[in-house]
């Protein structure tokens, strides 16, 4: 549409700016929720997570060490010095205080007169010397009050602490592995079995075709809500019951219908030539199948697969209904989400990083195959 | 055994034995049942043709018939039958309890108001979304973010927006963005503006056009040229009383609007606020759904013949009214195909209300309720008859595309 006449060069403005707010604004939660997940419980709930881009304004109460034993004579007083932040951190004393009535009375480098000759510096970099002599360097330490600048921190303590610890609450490595258990499976079975329906249905004559093609296209909409109950009944009846085989063999089922419709549609379309010469030179629908239908078929296979990926890593409903029993051993990401939310509603850093390492996945998925999963929908759904 | 492994030889099995059935029963049709030999051999493979399709079809239709098919009627059987009378036929004593309990109608009322404002605040976002990111050189880029959250699971999304709806204290730094949002709000010109008057101008364009459509519905009732018999005059009367039924609603609503008279300076509770909530839960389901609208429509828009909209701008068209007027009637059927998509998703909505309200606050929606009868009640006589509920609601769509798809493969 570029270089259009009656396109304004304001009305391009226009659209760039609105473009960048609706981009910014979908973005924006999984943002919030990303850098959440680099931040410690303290951080988030003392600031926003889009406050920590920036450096921020920390109020620190710390105590001069111990005169006691840390003392050291300078000249007839005694000095004690040291540094107010722990090693490595790179924050900026803006002011401080000795008395919680005044916390910012001085800035960086002056000296604080506490009477008596008693006094006491703080630098820039949070260093302090405190001079005094034997009877007011002795006791506990001098509160010192700070107003620091401290630039973004950011750790990766949550991620250890969900994947690496083992923690039966918060971990989600079990679950993680049990998910990808479910996944697999789930993805690769309906593919094969639906793709030899999809040629039966697109290259093979015989009666009742197009009602079965009608019937594909009902189950499509066909909500899984109703088979809860009764597959439940059914599985416990064969006396698989709860488990990985009934959640495979349900997830299938439920798939199986825009599995054939897509291969269908696909297959459908592929050049009759190819597979007439195949027949005329002798080969059996089983070879044309598989040594011609299959390799052409792949891009649609893939944009299934993506489909089917995605809605199995992502389900909920099936997982709780066909595969997690009483033990919860066999619980997945989902699901284990769902139960954090319950007891470590207010924990955040936990939270986030559980639903990050969820949402990873399908992610990366998404970002690498997004060409097929474009060209899935727009088979699917477009006619 | 470990999970993982059970896992990879349910693979190996799965896809080894689908391979191996189809092979073999192949094998076995064409050397033992019906060999082509001697003076049988035409005739026995033709015979072998017409059998072999449904040796191809067997698995698939296996598991469809079972995990899709039996279960609609075994839903039925079960919405009409008292579990705790060892499943005696109750005929329709379920609908009756379910339809005088007060939960459910609460799950209609929120599942009518999903149905309505998800599709198509998803559509017009997408569309716009599509219009937008078509012309411009780094749209691609935008596009893909736009679309992102459909790889992200409901559970995830939910816990992504309880993180902006999240509040704490009064006095506490508040973390979640519509909170830290809310406080900037005073009472001044700029609440009036933004939480009065632009609430106010969107529920009255609706109402505005849910009168609209009702009276194109009505006018050939009174001029009585409607034609179609008595059929069509009964459907003329319930679509005239259902955009009634809108246009009351939303005149409450703005009255609603209008009187309510927030408290600023306070952090809100957001999912718990009664009505409002709703709209915080559908936002959720928008933000994830926008992105497949533009998908699909993006397609759309890029099919449209580049010369009806050069006619148009060399008639003196501004951009507007090349897009109103000549892009948008272009695409109607693909809006409708997005338009129904979404209410399939919106119809069986559950994991979101499960995992930000479950329901609480007068967020119920008929998904939700289902599984907490099912599950939670173990009420298997009143759940099914809720599953029935959403079966005959996702009907109409299903008779819809079946018609669709028989005319396309005449």
């Amino acid at each position: 549409m570029d270089g259009l006449a009656g396109t304004s060069s304001r009305l391009t403005w226009a659209v760039h700016i609105s473009t960048a707010l609706l981009v910014a604004l979908w973005l924006f939660p999984t943002l919030g929720l990303l850098i959440s997940s680099f931040r410690t419980a303290d951080q988030i709930s003392q600031s926003g997570w889009w406050a920590s881009m920036f450096p921020s304004e920390q109020r620190i109460i710390q105590r001069a060490a111990d005169p006691d034993e840390f003392r050291s004579e300078d000249g007839d007083k005694f000095i004690v010095s040291g540094t107010l932040f722990a090693p490595g951190t790179e924050n900026e004393v803006i002011a401080w205080g000795t008395s919680s009535r005044q916390v910012d009375a001085y800035r960086p480098g002056d000296i604080a007169d506490l009477g008596d000759g008693e006094s006491m510096r703080v630098t820039a970099d949070g260093f302090y010397s405190w001079r005094g002599n034997d009877e007011q360097l002795s006791g506990r330490g001098q509160r010192i009050f700070v107003t620091a600048i401290a630039p973004p921190e950011f750790t990766l303590k949550n991620y250890e602490r969900v994947l690496l610890s083992g923690d039966s609450t918060d971990g989600m490595a079990k679950a993680f592995f049990n998910t990808l258990t479910v996944t697999i499976p789930a993805t690769i079975i309906p593919i094969v079995v639906a793709a030899f329906a999809a040629y039966a249905l697109a290259w093979m004559q015989f009666p009742g075709r197009a009602l079965l093609i009608a019937s594909v296209v009902g189950l499509l909409v066909v909500p899984l809500q109703l088979a809860l109950i009764p597959l439940l009944q059914f599985h416990n009846g064969i006396g698989i019951g709860k488990g990985y085989l009934g959640t495979w063999l349900a997830h299938t089922g439920f798939g199986l219908p825009l599995a054939v419709y897509l291969l269908r549609n696909y297959m459908v379309g592929l050049p009759r030539d190819i597979i007439e010469n195949a027949k005329v030179d002798g080969a059996t629908d089983f070879q044309i199948f598989t040594k011609i239908i299959v390799p052409l078929s792949f891009p649609a296979m893939a944009s299934f697969a993506i489909f089917q990926f995605l809605w199995t890593w992502n389900d909920l409903l099936v997982a709780r209904v066909f595969l997690i029993d009483a033990t919860g051993e066999t619980t997945v990401m989902t699901n284990q989400i769902v139960e954090l939310l319950g007891t470590r509603g207010g924990n955040w850093e936990i939270l986030a990083t559980a639903a990050f390492v969820s949402i990873a996945v399908p992610l990366a998925v998404f970002f690498a195959m997004q060409r097929f999963l474009v060209r899935g929908l727009l088979a699917g759904s477009v006619k | 055994m470990h999970p993982a492994l059970q896992g990879l030889i349910t693979i190996i099995i799965g896809v080894g034995g689908c391979i191996g059935y189809f092979y073999l029963s192949n094998q076995i049709l064409d050397r033992v049942v019906f060999p082509p030999r001697k003076n049988d051999a035409g005739r026995n493979i033709n015979r072998a043709n017409a059998v072999r399709p449904w040796l191809f079809l067997l698995p698939a239709m296996v598991a469809l018939g079972l995990y899709l098919a039996y279960p609609v009627f075994s839903t039925l059987w079960l919405s009409l039958t008292d579990r705790s009378q060892n499943g005696a036929f109750v005929g329709l004593a379920n609908y009756n309890q379910m339809f005088s309990e007060a939960k459910f109608w609460e799950a209609m009322l929120n599942n009518m108001m999903w149905l309505i404002v998800v599709p198509a605040a998803s559509t017009a976002f997408g569309l716009l979304a599509a219009q937008l990111t078509d012309r411009i050189s780094w749209g691609n880029i935008a596009k893909s973010i736009i679309f992102m959250p459909m790889a992200i699971s409901f559970v995830g999304a939910a816990v992504i927006f309880k993180l902006i709806y999240d509040s704490r204290p009064v006095d506490q730094a508040q973390i979640g963005v519509l909170n830290a949002i809310w406080l900037q709000f005073d009472g001044g010109l700029g609440s009036l503006l933004l939480l009065k008057l632009l609430p106010g101008i969107i529920v009255l364009s609706f109402a505005a056009i849910a009168s609209y459509i009702g009276w194109i519905i009505l006018r050939p009732l009174i001029t009585g040229d409607a034609a179609g018999g008595a059929l069509m005059v009964v459907a003329r009367i319930a679509g005239v009383a259902v955009s009634a039924f809108f246009l009351v609603r939303s005149l409450i609503l703005l009255l609603g609007v209008m009187s309510f008279s927030p408290t600023y300076g306070e952090p809100q509770q957001w999912l718990t606020i009664p009505f409002w909530n709703n709209f915080f839960l559908m936002i959720v389901l928008i933000w994830i759904q926008t992105g497949f609208a533009m998908v699909i429509l993006s397609a759309a828009l890029r099919g449209i013949p580049e010369e009806t909209v050069e006619a148009a701008i060399v008639d003196g068209a501004n951009p507007f009214q090349v897009f109103f007027g000549i892009k948008v009637p272009q695409i109607t059927g693909t809006i409708v195909v997005v338009w129904t998509t979404i209410t399939l998703v919106v119809l069986k909505i559950f994991d979101i209300v499960f995992a930000m309200t479950n329901g609480q606050w007068e967020t119920q929606v008929l998904a939700n309720y289902m599984f907490d009868k099912l599950f939670r009640a173990n009420d298997w006589g009143v759940g099914s008859a809720s599953a029935i509920i959403i079966m005959i609601l996702v009907s109409p769509i299903l008779v819809w595309n079946v018609y669709n798809a028989r005319k396309e493969m005449r």
